[in-house]
């Protein structure tokens, strides 16, 4: 009996789309825009499409061997104005479509800070965006809340109507960060951040999952993501805080190893060093940070210096102790000394003080 | 295999390297896997009773003279042909336990493959249909027609065509080996990095994968050379390029396209290669290596690989129509540019793939439109065909119900394609099952809809007697209907949000669209079971189906000027062309063939030198494989040493005497008057 309603329920998606095409009919506003833009360049495409179909058919019924009526010229094989209709009906479509695509892609850019956060609704000024660092590892997401100074694993909590600034990375292969219901995937990398602007309209518990393989336990690499009032927020965030579990580098190398279906879990307080390690590829408190190694080797020069180098600094980590790098330059290098504090300072994230 | 505790499989991989058997031994056999075992048992028994078959019958001699060692274009384009349906066989079983694992995993158990085994099935699947199956089909169209479209007596390096093939098959035998002897990649069909790095994929899988493709993608470089040679140099007297056929400039574009793509994968998986045997960094995460700039280079090859595969099926279609409509092509001309546009344009739209990388809009605006721009010219030649229809007089045989199977279902892939293009679309629909169905759309759609049409529209051609159309046409509703069944519900999913390459559900929501998946790839493999059937019908009702014309369909191009199956030198005389369509325009002026004046013709002879090279290079890559080092090095140095030595082989070619020649010619005027009776 379900199984016959699920069969109805699969022939009026097919013919009416009236089932939970969640990606058609999201709750945030990002993934409604998208989803515009789907029927909108399906639409304009029909309108070759459909022509296209029909003539077909048309055609194959109209001058099959056995219709003598239909006329038949086997030399007819040229006809400019014809020629001019192919190529120039698709080509004003594609324009059509590459106007509506460049437009979409600028506004639509997932780096660029809302401008809205509903057609009506344009976004207040005064509002930050909540900041929400996600870090995909085997096989499950970790997000950290710096403003709130809380994380979180395989679960996300968010506002609803106030704009969410994601900042995306991985601690091992390619991921994808993507929430259907709230806004369009971006890729979670090692040694990268990527960036997601985001706003999610209706309160709610919604799917998100990594998008991108990433290996054995890739298929349960998924986590709830809720839409909530300022109030259910502060409740939520008041209940991770209670956590006694504490983010710091030892729980976070913890966290690194390979796990599947991960339950959720809540740390009530993080070491403000650990999406440096994170961004930087330096989880293993003995592995050089990303940052500190390409400062280094600016330092020192690649090859047989740069390897010195690494040796050399293995296991420090600048985020955690500015000094440390001055401490154990080479006699030659600590003379410029000011310099090196000078880059250090120009490098994102890599002294507490100076990050957002 | 992979467990819980250990997930990586990192124990298959950590396995210490012995200095004589490198890393085989006993524990390499997949024994403990069912499944596994079953099918091993299966090969073995199937394998043996072929083998048998042949050593009763007496047939080795046979094939090895005749066909393993031989450089006749048309024998090796065959033999192509052979190795895309065996493999078509292997990738589609992948694809049914898929179908079936999703289906049941989606209805609520746990279906019957672990991850890991899974993993490696959707892997193999991807490298065997695109590699192994489209590859070959469309590589044996293009040696068995394309010669004898512009008039040719061969290619112009016949004994490199050999080696191409064997070669090829040399990656296809890694790859079977796989099966039962460790165990295949994980890392998907293209093998992203650093997931396909030693520290994430340690084990011998990704090994097979690199090895079976670098040594494949040497045989398609060289065959893309040979073969673009060919086309520029040994066209008949008077075909100048606007008289070429359609198909053969689809081979050109094609294959300059395989000569300018594919050592970029080559680079690619040298460097990946480097990263596993030699511990550089090119794409690891760790020592400035940038995963990155693998997607990017994989893409540079990946994206005109997927117009390697269809401007020749294109071609296809374009000599299917006009042949069934009895009309000359619509648009020459614009299918010519429309062509050689795609060749061009397909080269600077690899972004697309990953637009959710994090690039700026400008990037991403760039490859979306260059993208929608390629749909222009593929949108002109869907209409060259429509308008070859019109005023035409339609034989519905079953190379044509291929083409009106075509016609609408690639109009669909092509709008979904087209949709994906538009990157803030494309954020909400990538990796989703939505991708799955449209590429699924295009190339069964597209590539294999038209293999099919150009086997049975070439089939008299190569063999002397037309298919049976009856399992044809049975072969040809069960592969559309299953298509449709197949993969529409897997668009609805897509849009529903679920990703791709999922062994595991949440919960049974999406039971029965998966089902309903299932039921499609059954009437697929009925599609396939009708189309086997059609075969060995047809091979067993040879003499009713008999055509000696050589021209069974009233055809239009070269091809269907000589005997069916052609002589081995093809033309007893170079044919001389006058105007596009040129054995049309030979029929009409009352072109009569020559019965007299025979010259010796000069031809190359067979060479086992191809089968002995590829052999040693197979025995390389299994030695690379497993770490054997020494056999590694030995079996390089022996390919080396043949090598030269072949070159120290001046006994090449013959000179076919004109007696021959006129006896050949003789015989076929006894069965052409006789037939005329």
């Amino acid at each position: 009996m379900k199984r016959a309603v699920h069969i109805v329920a699969l022939f009026s998606c097919l013919f009416l789309a009236g089932c939970d095409l969640v990606v058609l009919s999201p709750s945030g506003d990002v993934a409604q825009q998208q989803s515009d833009l789907i029927i909108y360049a399906t639409v304009l495409m029909l309108i070759v499409i459909l022509p296209v179909m029909a003539l077909t058919v048309f055609f194959a019924i109209k001058y099959r061997e056995s219709n003598k009526k239909a006329s038949y010229e086997p030399e007819w094989h040229h006809s400019f104005s014809l020629e001019i209709v192919i190529w120039s009906v698709p080509l004003a479509i594609i324009i059509c479509l590459a106007g509506l695509t460049w437009v979409a892609t600028h506004r639509l850019d997932p780096y660029q800070p809302l401008t809205r956060i509903s057609p009506d609704q344009p976004v207040n000024p005064e509002v930050m965006p909540l900041v929400i660092q996600v870090a995909s590892m085997d096989w499950k997401w970790l997000f950290i809340y710096p403003e709130q100074g809380i994380a979180t694993v395989n679960e996300v909590a968010a506002i609803v109507d106030r704009p969410i600034e994601f900042q995306i990375t991985s601690a091992t292969v390619m991921n994808s960060f993507y929430i259907p219901a709230l806004a369009g995937q971006i890729y979670a990398m090692a040694g990268m951040q990527t960036e997601m602007n985001a706003v999610i309209n209706k309160p709610g518990v919604y799917d998100g999952f990594s998008a991108n393989y990433s290996g054995a336990g890739f298929s349960q690499m998924r986590f709830k993501f809720h839409g909530m009032d300022p109030a259910g927020f502060d409740d939520w965030v008041a209940k991770v805080g209670t956590s006694a579990q504490v983010l710091d580098a030892d729980m976070l190398a913890k966290l690194n190893q390979p796990s599947i279906a991960d339950p959720v879990s809540y740390y009530g307080a993080i070491s403000d060093t650990v999406w440096d390690r994170l961004v930087n590829t330096c989880i293993d408190a003995d592995s050089l940070c990303r940052n500190d190694m390409m400062m280094v080797d600016a330092l020192g020069g690649g090859g047989l210096e740069g390897l010195w180098n690494r040796e050399m600094f293995r296991g420090i980590c600048s985020a955690e102790d500015p000094g440390a790098f001055i401490a154990m330059l080479r006699p030659e290098m600590r003379l410029r000394g000011d310099e090196i504090v000078t880059a250090m300072s120009l490098l994102p994230g890599i002294t507490p003080d100076t990050r957002h | 295999m992979a467990t819980s505790s250990d997930p990586h499989g990192l124990a298959s991989g950590s396995v210490d390297i012995h200095p004589f058997w490198g890393k085989l031994s006993w524990d390499i056999f997949p024994f403990y896997e069912p499944i596994l075992l079953v099918t091993f048992i299966g090969v073995v028994t199937l394998g043996l009773a072929v083998l048998g078959t042949i050593t009763y019958f007496r047939l080795w001699g046979y094939l090895w003279k005749e066909w393993f060692t031989s450089i006749d274009h048309k024998k090796i384009g065959i033999m192509y042909m052979v190795l895309g349906l065996i493999m078509l066989l292997r990738g589609f079983a992948d694809a049914l336990l898929m179908r079936g694992h999703q289906a049941m995993a989606a209805s609520g158990s746990e279906g019957y493959l672990n991850a890991h085994h899974y993993d490696q099935i959707f892997t193999a699947h991807g490298v065997i249909m695109i590699f192994f199956v489209a590859m070959p089909f469309v590589t044996g169209f293009m040696n068995y027609v394309m010669p004898l479209q512009i008039g040719a007596r061969d290619v112009a390096f016949p004994f490199l065509n050999n080696l191409s093939f064997w070669l090829t098959v040399s990656g296809a035998i890694l790859i079977m080996i796989s099966l039962f002897v460790g165990e295949f990649s994980t890392a998907g069909w293209l093998a992203y990095a650093p997931y396909s790095g030693l520290e994430y994929s340690p084990s011998v899988g990704m090994d097979y994968y690199l090895w079976a493709l670098n040594i494949a993608g040497v045989g398609t470089t060289l065959s893309g050379i040979n073969l673009v040679v060919t086309i520029v140099k040994m066209r008949a007297p008077g075909m100048t390029f606007m008289r070429m056929p359609i198909f053969t400039w689809t081979a050109l574009c094609t294959n300059i396209l395989i000569v300018a793509t594919f050592p970029v994968l080559a680079a690619t998986l040298a460097l990946l290669t480097a990263d596993r045997y030699l511990g550089t960094h090119f794409f690891t995460n760790e020592l400035g290596g940038n995963p990155m700039m693998y997607v990017n280079l994989i893409w540079i090859w990946g994206h005109p690989e997927v117009y390697i595969l269809i401007l020749p099926i294109f071609g296809i279609f374009s000599e299917v129509v006009p042949t069934f409509t009895g009309k000359r092509l619509f648009g020459y001309t614009s299918m010519v540019y429309a062509t050689c546009v795609i060749m061009i344009l397909s080269y600077i739209v690899w972004l697309h793939h990953f637009f959710t990388m994090g690039a700026g809009a400008n990037v991403n605006s760039f490859f979306g439109i260059t993208t929608m721009i390629i749909s222009i010219p593929t949108g002109a030649k869907i209409f060259n065909w429509l308008f070859t229809m019109y005023k035409g007089r339609i034989r519905f045989e079953v190379p044509m119900l291929w083409v009106m199977g075509f016609m609408i279902t690639f109009v669909i892939g092509g709008m979904t394609g087209v949709l994906l293009a538009v990157p803030p679309a494309d954020y909400v629909l990538h990796n989703s099952l939505f991708l799955i169905a449209h590429f699924h759309n295009v190339i069964i759609g597209g590539v294999v809809f038209g293999i099919f049409a150009g086997i049975v529209y070439w089939w008299p051609k190569a063999f002397g007697f037309k298919l049976e159309p009856f399992w044809g046409k049975v072969s040809f509703w069960c592969w559309l209907i299953g298509f449709y069944l197949a993969f529409m519900p897997l668009y609805v999913l897509g849009l529903m949000g679920v990703t791709r390459r999922l062994s595991q559900f949440e919960d049974t929501f999406y039971s029965v669209y998966f089902i309903v998946a299932l039921i499609g790839a059954l009437f697929v493999a009925a599609g396939i079971g009708a189309f086997l059937v059609q075969i060995v019908q047809s091979i067993r009702k040879r003499e009713e189906l008999r055509d000696v014309t050589g021209d069974p369909w009233n055809g239009r191009t070269l091809e269907w000027s000589t005997s069916s199956p052609p002589p081995y030198y093809n033309f007893a005389f170079s044919p001389r062309v006058h105007e596009i369509d040129a054995f049309a325009q030979m029929k009409r002026e009352g072109f009569t063939r020559p019965t007299d004046g025979f010259v010796p013709i000069h031809m190359p002879h067979s060479t086992a030198t191809g089968v002995v090279l590829a052999a040693i290079l197979t025995v390389m890559g299994f030695a690379l494989i497993w770490h054997v080092f020494w056999l590694a090095a030995a079996s390089f140095a022996a390919a080396l040493l043949y090598g030269i030595g072949h070159t120290f082989n001046y006994n090449r070619d013959y000179n076919i005497p004109a007696d021959e020649v006129r006896s050949i010619e003789d015989q076929r005027s006894a069965q052409l008057a006789q037939a005329a009776e």
